[in-house]
C-alpha cells in the first residue's frame, strides 16, 4: 500500500519538475528577451538564452525563494536577511527591501547595503565593511523544512514503537524506515565499527536522514539545492572530523605518528602522508557529496535548457527538441533519485569507515 | 570558483540545524527506535531459543517414551511369555496330579473290585461247598437208599482199598 502511493507520489512529481522546469526555463528566457527588448538589463547580455546563467542561478543560493514567473514578473518569497556588520552589529530585514537588487537598503547609521547577483548572490556593504551574511536564504529556510520533516516523521515513529508494544509488527511508517534503520545498522555501522556500532548509531543515522532528506527535497520543483553546496557538505564533514577525533583512540595516533615495522627513512615520508590523508578524509567527504549532487542537478537543467537553446535557433527545432529532451532528463530525474539514497548512503559509509579507523583497537598483529 | 568558496551564513545554520536534529533525534528518536529494534531481535532469538530447547526436550521426551513403549513391550513380552509358562506349567500339573489321582482311584478301584471278587469268589465257594455237600448228601441218600446199593458200594470201597 505504502509503497503504491509512494509510486504514485513520485510519478506526480516528475510530472510536476518537468513542467515546472519547462515553465521556468522558458520564463528565464522570456524574461531576458523582454529585458534586452526594454533596455532595462545594465549587463551586456545577448539577446536569446542564456543556459548558464538560468542554470547558476537555479543551483545557486538566493535571499528570495523564487517559485515561478508571472506575465514575465518572478512571483518570489523573500527571505528574511540577517547581517552582522562588524561595527553596527546585527541588521535584520526583509530580501524584499532590495527589489530585486535594484535598490540598496539602508541600514542602521545610515550605511546602505546592496545585492549583488553575479554567479552567487552577495551582500555588500557601501562602507567596505567586512559583513557576514547569516540570512535565511533559501537553503537554510529549506533546511528548516526538512528538519520539521525529519523531527515530525522520526518521532511519530519513534512514538509508534512505545506505543504498539516491542514484539508487534511495524505498521505504516515504520515500515519504511525500520529497513532502512537496520539496513544502516548492519550494513553501515556494524561491519565498519565493531562491536561498539551502537554509540554511533545516531549520528550515522542523522547523517543518513538528513542528506536523504535533502536530497529529495532538492529533486523537488522549485526545490533548493542544498546538499550541492559546499557550505553544507563542509559542514557535515567538519562534524564527521570532529567526531573522528574526538572517538580517536591510542592506536589510532600511535599508527599515524609512528607507525610500527617501518624503516626510520621510510617514516619520515610516511608520516607526513599520514597526517595529509587524516585531514583529506573530511575533505573528500565535503567534495564527493557537494560535486555529485551539483551535477546531478546541473545535469537535469542543461538537458532541459537544451530545448530553449534550440528553440532560440528557431522554435520549430525547440518544440522538435522538447520530448527527447523531457524523456532524458525524466531519466535523469529518476537517476538523481536513486543518487540521492546512494549518496546519502556513501557519506554515511565513508563517514563509519573513518570513525572505525580511528577507534580500531590493536589485533595483535600488525597488518598495515 | 565562486561555488567553491562555502558561505559562512549557510555554514552556521546547517550546523546548528544539524547539530539540534542530532541531539533531539538521538534522545526522542533513535534511542527508543533503536532500543525496541534491538529488544525485538533479542525477544526473537530468545524465542528461537526457547522453541529449540522446546523442540530438544520434545525429542528427548518422544525418546524417553519411545524407551517407555519398547519397555513396556518387552515387559508386556515377558509377561506373556511368564503367564502362557505358568498356563502350561499349572496344565501340567493339573493334568500330572489329575492322572495320579485318576491311577490312585484305578488302583484303588481294582483293588477293591478283587477284594470284592475274592468275597464274592469266597461266598461262592462257600455256597458251592455248601451246595455240594448237599447234593453229595443227597446223592449218597438216593445211592444208598436201598441195602445192595450200600453193599454195592462197601463192596467197592473195599475194592478200592485192596488196590491201594
Amino acid at each position: 500500500m505504502v509503497l503504491k502511493r509512494l509510486f504514485y507520489l513520485l510519478a506526480v512529481v516528475f510530472v510536476l519538475t518537468g513542467a515546472t522546469n519547462f515553465a521556468f526555463a522558458q520564463h528565464e528566457g522570456n524574461e531576458h528577451h523582454e529585458a534586452a527588448e526594454h533596455g532595462h538589463s545594465e549587463t551586456k547580455e545577448e539577446k536569446g538564452f542564456n543556459a548558464s546563467k538560468v542554470i547558476f542561478s537555479h543551483i545557486a543560493d538566493s535571499h528570495y525563494w523564487h517559485l515561478f514567473d508571472w506575465n514575465g514578473h518572478p512571483v518570489s518569497l523573500s527571505l528574511p536577511v540577517i547581517i552582522y556588520h562588524p561595527e553596527n552589529g546585527l541588521e535584520m530585514f526583509s530580501a524584499s527591501e532590495f527589489h530585486h537588487g535594484e535598490h540598496p537598503y539602508k541600514g542602521k547609521n545610515g550605511n546602505e547595503y546592496r545585492l549583488e547577483s553575479g554567479m552567487k548572490e552577495k551582500i555588500v556593504s557601501a562602507d567596505g565593511a567586512a559583513i557576514k551574511d547569516f540570512s535565511l536564504t533559501k537553503n537554510v529556510v529549506s533546511m528548516l523544512i526538512s528538519v520539521i520533516l525529519l523531527l515530525v516523521i522520526m518521532t511519530n515513529v519513534a512514538k509508534k514503537y512505545k506505543k504498539n508494544g516491542v514484539m508487534s509488527a511495524p505498521t505504516g511508517f515504520q515500515n519504511a524506515l525500520e529497513p532502512v534503520i537496520t539496513f544502516i545498522r548492519d550494513e553501515v555501522a556494524k561491519p565498519n565499527l565493531g562491536n561498539k556500532y551502537m554509540r554511533f548509531m545516531p549520528l550515522l543515522l542523522t547523517i543518513f536522514f538528513f542528506i536523504w532528506i535533502n536530497n529529495l527535497l532538492g529533486l523537488l520543483p522549485g526545490g533548493a539545492n542544498f546538499t550541492g553546496n559546499i557550505a553544507v557538505t563542509a559542514c557535515l564533514a567538519l562534524v564527521t572530523f570532529v567526531v573522528m577525533m574526538a572517538v580517536s583512540n591510542k592506536h589510532y595516533w600511535g599508527h599515524l605518528l609512528n607507525p610500527p615495522g617501518v624503516p626510520m627513512g621510510i617514516k619520515f615520508l610516511l608520516v607526513p602522508i599520514e597526517i595529509m590523508s587524516m585531514f583529506i578524509k573530511p575533505i573528500a567527504l565535503c567534495i564527493r557529496l557537494f560535486a555529485n549532487m551539483m551535477a546531478g542537478h546541473i545535469v537535469i537543467l542543461s538537458v532541459i535548457s537544451m530545448i530553449f537553446i534550440f528553440g532560440a535557433i528557431s522554435s520549430v527545432a525547440g518544440w522538435g527538441f522538447a520530448p527527447v529532451s523531457l524523456a532524458f532528463s525524466m531519466f535523469m530525474f529518476l537517476l538523481e533519485l536513486l543518487v540521492a539514497a546512494i549518496q546519502a548512503f556513501i557519506f554515511a559509509n565513508l563517514a563509519a569507515v573513518f570513525i572505525g579507523q580511528a577507534i580500531e583497537e590493536p589485533h595483535g598483529d600488525h597488518a598495515h | 570558483m565562486d561555488l567553491l568558496t562555502p558561505e559562512l551564513g549557510l555554514f552556521f545554520w546547517t550546523l546548528i540545524a544539524f547539530l539540534a536534529v542530532f541531539f533531539i533525534l538521538r534522545k526522542y528518536a533513535w534511542g527508543p527506535i533503536l532500543k525496541s529494534l534491538n529488544e525485538r531481535e533479542t525477544g526473537i532469538a530468545e524465542a528461537i531459543a526457547s522453541a529449540d530447547k522446546v523442540k530438544a526436550e520434545m525429542a528427548l521426551m518422544q525418546n524417553e517414551s519411545e524407551k517407555l513403549m519398547q519397555q513396556a513391550r518387552e515387559e508386556r513380552a515377558t509377561i506373556i511369555r511368564e503367564a502362557r509358562q505358568e498356563h502350561d506349567n499349572i496344565i501340567n500339573k493339573a493334568k500330572e496330579e489329575t492322572k495320579a489321582v485318576a491311577d490312585r482311584m484305578l488302583t484303588e478301584a481294582r483293588q477293591q473290585i478283587e477284594q470284592q471278587k475274592m468275597a464274592a469268589l469266597t461266598e461262592v465257594k462257600n455256597e458251592i461247598g455248601k451246595l455240594s455237600l448237599e447234593v453229595a448228601e443227597k446223592v449218597l441218600r438216593k445211592e444208598l437208599a436201598t441195602p445192595e446199593s450200600q453193599d454195592a458200594y462197601a463192596k467197592q470201597l473195599v475194592a478200592e482199598i485192596k488196590l491201594n
